[in-house]
């Protein structure tokens, strides 16, 4: 019975694993295929990844898309951490009744669908465009400003900042450090998993985000890579290869974070969900 | 005297310390969500197109009632989330416990494919989705070879099938995700508790409904609160499989905004007030869940 038991743990553990992975083999496999070999199904590596890649670079801007997008993720991580790690610290190190109020405000937004923002946002930077035309519609700070700060990453870092050991605090004020000496001298260097948590899951969602950039940016020069993978994919011809291993460029930077900082990632969010 | 003027001196800064570490992000929030939020509110109440807004009362409100799109991509999205939602926590559920199994060999390899989708953008995994399941793609060749069916299945053009396919694309993107919040929540569980169960004869089901879930209870409400808010306003996959279609059969609420401010005649104040109707399922959506939440409390 107990034998049978574990049997059916190690196949369903396995089904979801193989369902979960074949997707990315399909993808990177029929990246080196011909269009034709990818619609009959053909499942074996081929010979036209260099080619696929080349009729990439001729028909679109995809070093332009790349860096569009690193652009705007890079700095969107950077600036969220900052942000974020700031806001939650101080709600948590200088607490007061005010205080927790406005964060329990804060987390409200949490709530807000971005369908109900997206028109006023739009509408917001249409009349920044006419007075300062470098962070109106379509520019990168447009794309940055909306999604630069959210609760969930302000929620994340109070909930860390938890676990943060308070002596170092008094050690700190003993030393006479002021409290933004204390900030960025302790607690940043302590905290490097939370920070390294809060990196992935802000660069993931940068990177990946669509339906803001669909909106705000309208010219080719300032196209992100899902939306260049987005119009690749919406035309009648399509040419499966060539699609395919841009779909794998653009997923590579996420996976990259993703392994690099796995052992981090998962810390961080255990410390957090404690 | 001296002395409480310099004590008082003393607290004043550091409550103004305290609110300088969070000014910047409570003042982004502020401009960023609630005051486009309030800015919203207004438009529900105006009509015109573009920027020649005029207000109209309730018009648009009692305009959404009658309109057939509308209530079409409501029902959309509500299909997909009574079904998807809770499909995808019990997977996520079943799959993190038995991860957490200490026995289990290869755990890291299981945890780490299953968590990989998440890594992928939802526009990528979308187009991938969208070729693996084309009339002649990949998933209908393994299913005939398989003599599992014996015509192809129409997965993005019959309504029915389309639906299947975007909730299938959804559960294979999220269920890691949720995953990972489930057995960050089961590796704090104090091992003690299953071997006094064991000893007491408990079996493993009974160990999970009466150990695992009421443990787990304030987690699974959380994963299914943010998976609730995260189907309202889904969007990126339907607009990349499906384009909404065949007709409207897959059509989402959030798309439909979309379409009306963007692909039509830009009728912002009606869009608006669709949005609205996001915001005001979502609260509902929420206090329910806490309320299921809290009653099994006791």
């Amino acid at each position: 019975m107990a034998k049978s038991k574990r049997f059916f743990m190690y196949l369903f553990l396995s089904i979801a694993a193989i369902v979960s992975i074949f997707p990315f083999l399909w993808m990177v496999v029929s990246s080196t295929n011909q269009s034709v070999d990818v619609t009959r199904g053909r499942l074996l590596p081929g010979t036209h990844l260099l080619e696929n890649l080349r009729k990439l670079l001729d028909t679109t801007d995809l070093q332009l898309s790349l860096m569009n997008s690193a652009k705007i993720s890079i700095t969107t991580t950077l600036l969220a951490l900052l942000i974020a790690s700031l806001a939650g610290y101080g709600f948590e190190v200088f607490r007061s009744r005010s205080k927790d109020i406005v964060f329990n405000i804060l987390l409200l937004s949490m709530m807000i669908p971005f369908a109900a923002l997206m028109i006023p946002l739009y509408r917001m930077f249409g009349q920044i465009s006419n007075v300062f035309p470098w962070m109106g519609i379509d520019t990168i700070v447009s794309v940055i400003l909306p999604t630069v700060t959210t609760a969930f990453l302000i929620f994340f870092f109070r909930q860390s900042t938890k676990m943060f050991p308070k002596e170092l605090l008094e050690a700190g004020r003993m030393d006479g450090l002021s409290e933004l000496g204390i900030f960025l001298r302790i607690y940043l260097p302590t905290m490097k998993t939370t920070y390294a948590a809060g990196a992935i899951i802000t660069f993931m969602s940068s990177w990946n985000n669509y339906l803001w950039p669909l909106i705000v940016l309208q010219t080719p020069q300032t196209k992100t890579m899902p939306l260049l993978i987005s119009t690749l994919g919406s035309g009648y011809a399509p040419d499966y290869g060539m699609i395919m291993i841009a779909i794998v460029i653009g997923t590579i930077p996420t996976a990259l974070v993703f392994f690099v900082m796995q052992k981090q990632f998962v810390a961080g969010m255990i410390g957090s969900v404690k | 005297m001296h002395q409480t003027n310099s004590k008082l001196r003393f607290r004043t800064k550091s409550v103004l310390t305290g609110w300088s570490f969070v000014l910047l992000a409570v003042i982004l929030i502020f401009v960023f969500y609630f005051y486009p939020m309030l800015q919203a509110l207004i438009l529900s109440f105006q009509t015109g197109t573009g920027s020649n807004l005029t207000f109209t009362g309730f018009d648009n409100y009692s305009r959404l009632l009658s309109d057939k799109t509308f209530i079409v991509s409501v029902k959309n999205t509500f299909i997909y989330l009574l079904v998807q939602v809770p499909l995808m926590i019990i997977l996520a559920l079943f799959i993190s416990v038995l991860l957490n199994d200490s026995k289990l060999r290869f755990k890291g390899f299981f945890r780490t494919a299953i968590f990989l989708p998440c890594v992928t953008s939802l526009v990528a995994y979308s187009v991938v989705f969208k070729y693996l399941f084309s009339g002649n793609g990949l998933v209908n060749t393994m299913l005939l070879k398989l003599h599992l069916v014996s015509a192809p299945i129409e997965w993005i053009t019959d309504p029915f099938w389309a639906k299947i396919t975007i909730i299938i694309a959804i559960t294979w993107r999220w269920t890691g995700y949720n995953m990972i919040f489930y057995l960050s929540a089961l590796q704090n569980i104090d091992h003690s508790i299953y071997e006094a169960a064991k000893i007491d004869g408990a079996s493993s089901t009974r160990q999970f409904f009466g150990i695992t879930v009421p443990l787990l209870k304030p987690i699974i409400l959380f994963t299914s609160i943010t998976s609730t808010i995260g189907t309202l306003q889904l969007f990126d996959e339907v607009m990349n499989i499906t384009k909404g279609g065949p007709g409207n059969a897959t059509q989402t609420i959030s798309q439909y905004i979309y379409n009306l401010s963007f692909k039509y005649a830009a009728d912002f104040g009606y869009a608006a007030t669709v949005s609205y109707s996001i915001v005001i399922m979502i609260a509902l959506l929420s206090v329910i869940q806490f309320k299921v939440a809290g009653d099994k409390n006791g």
